[in-house]
């Protein structure tokens, strides 16, 4: 376990460091010029030649992927062309959002989805089961980001029951709250029926195995075998499939984030693309990279604990 | 084909989601007969109206009819889709196969490429692509196919792997076959039909993707109609009229579930074993 746990977290660490280079690399291949991009189409050529001066683009290639690394080590990952802060600061201050975000719209998925699954699977091909299938089956397929303009428009903007923009007072826990619900809402629609799907398979393939029948041989009450015996296996997989999800939740964040004018990293990413604010763009998107191989790599060693034969794949 | 259409259409599902995709595709296809106005004929005077006779899902901030963008959306929502995954599924066929069957560090090093590009996030990644390139819908494909590749490439290699050590190719290889005839003679055809299944479940996806993107403002440009943008204008005019929201979200929604259970049931008539696995 220990030789598979020093492997993997390896390969996410190169791996992060090759998508770093990748990333790098794109900015300098792709034909443009960041500094003009930057400083849009009435830049005097002086203007463009002080910006790339700022930004380190009139070194040599190998140099300047060198600094990068080397600044990237010391937790620096530039500064800010419009308001001249460092980009760690901004990032990092968005952050906290977005994961906050995530992290509700899981547990909210989890809450419905898994007693959804889990009912189900114990009524099978019931007219309830065929409905939470349908149901389930549309909740995936529907974009995030439109579920969160319907959201809007129906609960925000028709009902005003909720508000429609923001992220609440800083000092305010209640009205956060209140402006957390649509946006959870948004992004775990989808995962509500994932994790139903999920959940239902899964503990159909567990109530046929031995200890479940050996269990029930032995006189235990079937809610003893369900809950205490059954439902532990069965929602097992749910934590790989939330892992590698990562990146489908990061990037419905994003969409969510922007239909609700939330503050986030996804924010963020949009708005300094809309600005042109190059720096902070490559360092938005270089931690949430690093967000997503974080949590692969651990739903990976989650699985190899729990399930030994895992481990002799890598 | 009949004998597989015929086992689809035998489940309500598989009927429901082949109905869904013929729907949406005849009327992509036929758009430019079947829509009632061109889409992007400016009717200022008409502008915002809600659905009516003449305008069957009602009229945008510029006038033009909904119905008629709508209907042509679906030409780029399917155009990019199959756009970009033949040339994902072609590439990660090569790929696939490069790191099955060649050496190992081949395989290494590939395997390293795909795990590389899966980790950043879809929509992050499009962005800062977007951010240096410049929006359009052919930096959408390209963001699209090089975030495709690795799954079908992955796909190919675990099946080039398992094929290959079969006896009646080691038996080719003993009688002297080149490489290139084992693959493309023995290997190819053995893939084809599971990577056929990924794709078409794959479509909702990249629609989804592109729609989204559109709706950042990062693919089509205006005043190209695509779903995406459709739901742009109707985010914009969210207090005013929701009719371009609904006109822009009902065939996405349509689409992705048509393509879903149309895949699901492919699926299962392909590979039965998959069936427990959602």
């Amino acid at each position: 376990m220990l030789l598979y746990i020093v492997k993997r977290t390896a390969l996410g660490v190169v791996i992060v460091l090759l998508a770093v280079a990748l990333l790098f690399c794109m900015i300098h291949l792709i034909p443009g010029d960041p500094a003009r991009i930057i400083l849009g189409p009435r830049a005097t050529p002086e203007l463009i030649a002080a910006m790339s001066v700022r930004l380190g683009l009139d070194l040599p290639f190998p140099v300047q992927i060198a600094r990068f690394f080397a600044n990237l080590l010391r937790g620096d990952l530039g500064m800010d062309v419009i308001t001249n802060r460092p980009v760690v600061e901004i990032v990092l201050g968005q952050l906290p959002y977005t994961l906050w975000l995530i992290f509700l719209s899981i547990v909210f998925a989890g809450l419905i989805g898994i007693p959804l699954g889990c009912y189900s699977a114990l009524h099978r091909n019931t007219l309830f089961d065929r409905i939470s299938g349908f149901v389930s089956v549309s909740f995936i397929t529907t974009p995030s980001f439109v579920v969160a303009l319907y959201a809007l428009l129906i609960f925000a903007v028709a009902l005003k029951w909720f508000p429609a923009v923001g992220a609440g007072d800083k000092g305010d826990l209640l009205d956060q709250a209140v402006h957390l619900v649509l946006p959870v809402f948004s992004i775990g629609l989808a995962w509500v029926g994932y994790l139903a799907r999920l959940v239902r398979a899964s503990m159909l393939e567990v109530m046929q195995e031995s200890h479940i029948r050996t269990a029930r041989a032995f006189g235990l009450s079937e809610r003893r075998v369900i809950y205490h015996y059954a439902l532990k296996l069965a929602i097992l997989p749910t934590v790989s499939v939330i892992g590698v999800g990562m990146g489908f939740l990061l990037s419905s964040a994003l969409l969510t984030e922007i239909v609700f004018a939330r503050p986030g990293i996804g924010k963020l990413i949009y708005d300094s693309v809309i600005t042109r604010n190059y720096p902070v763009v490559m360092g938005s998107v270089l931690v949430s990279t690093i967000l997503f191989v974080f949590s692969t790599t651990m739903s990976d060693l989650i699985n190899a604990w729990l399930d030994p034969r895992t481990r002799k794949t890598l | 084909m009949i004998a597989i259409l015929r086992r689809v259409i035998k489940e309500p599902t598989g009927l429901f989601g082949l109905l869904l995709v013929t729907l949406i595709v005849v009327s992509a296809l036929l758009a430019g007969v079947v829509a009632p106005y061109d889409p992007i004929a400016l009717n200022i005077p008409d502008r915002l109206q809600s659905p009516s006779q003449a305008h069957l899902l009602g009229t945008d901030q510029l006038g033009r009819d909904l119905f008629s963008r709508v209907l042509h959306g679906g030409r780029v929502a399917l155009g990019v889709a199959l756009t970009a995954i033949g040339v994902a599924l072609a590439v990660g066929i090569v790929l696939g196969m490069l790191a099955g069957f060649g050496p190992r560090w081949l395989d290494k090093a590939i395997l390293l490429l795909f795990d590389t590009i899966r980790s950043f996030p879809t929509v992050m990644f499009a962005l800062a692509t977007v951010a240096l390139v410049g929006p359009s819908l052919q930096t959408v494909i390209a963001v699209i196919i090089v975030t495709t590749i690795p799954t079908y490439g992955r796909v190919v290699r675990t099946q080039t792997l398992s094929i290959k050590s079969n006896e009646f190719i080691k038996a080719e290889q003993v009688m002297g076959a080149k490489t290139t005839r084992i693959l493309g003679l023995h290997i190819l055809p053995n893939i084809v039909g599971p990577l056929m299944i990924l794709a078409s479940m794959d479509i909702p996806t990249v629609i989804a993707l592109e729609a989204g993107l559109s709706f950042l403002g990062m693919g089509v440009k205006p005043p190209t109609p695509s779903w995406g943008s459709i739901l742009n204008d109707g985010f914009s005019l969210i207090r005013v009229t929701p009719w371009p929201i609904i006109a822009g979200s009902v065939p996405l929604i349509l689409i992705t579930l048509g393509f879903t259970y149309l895949g699901e049931s492919l699926r299962d008539f392909i590979d039965p074993k998959l069936r427990k696995s959602f």
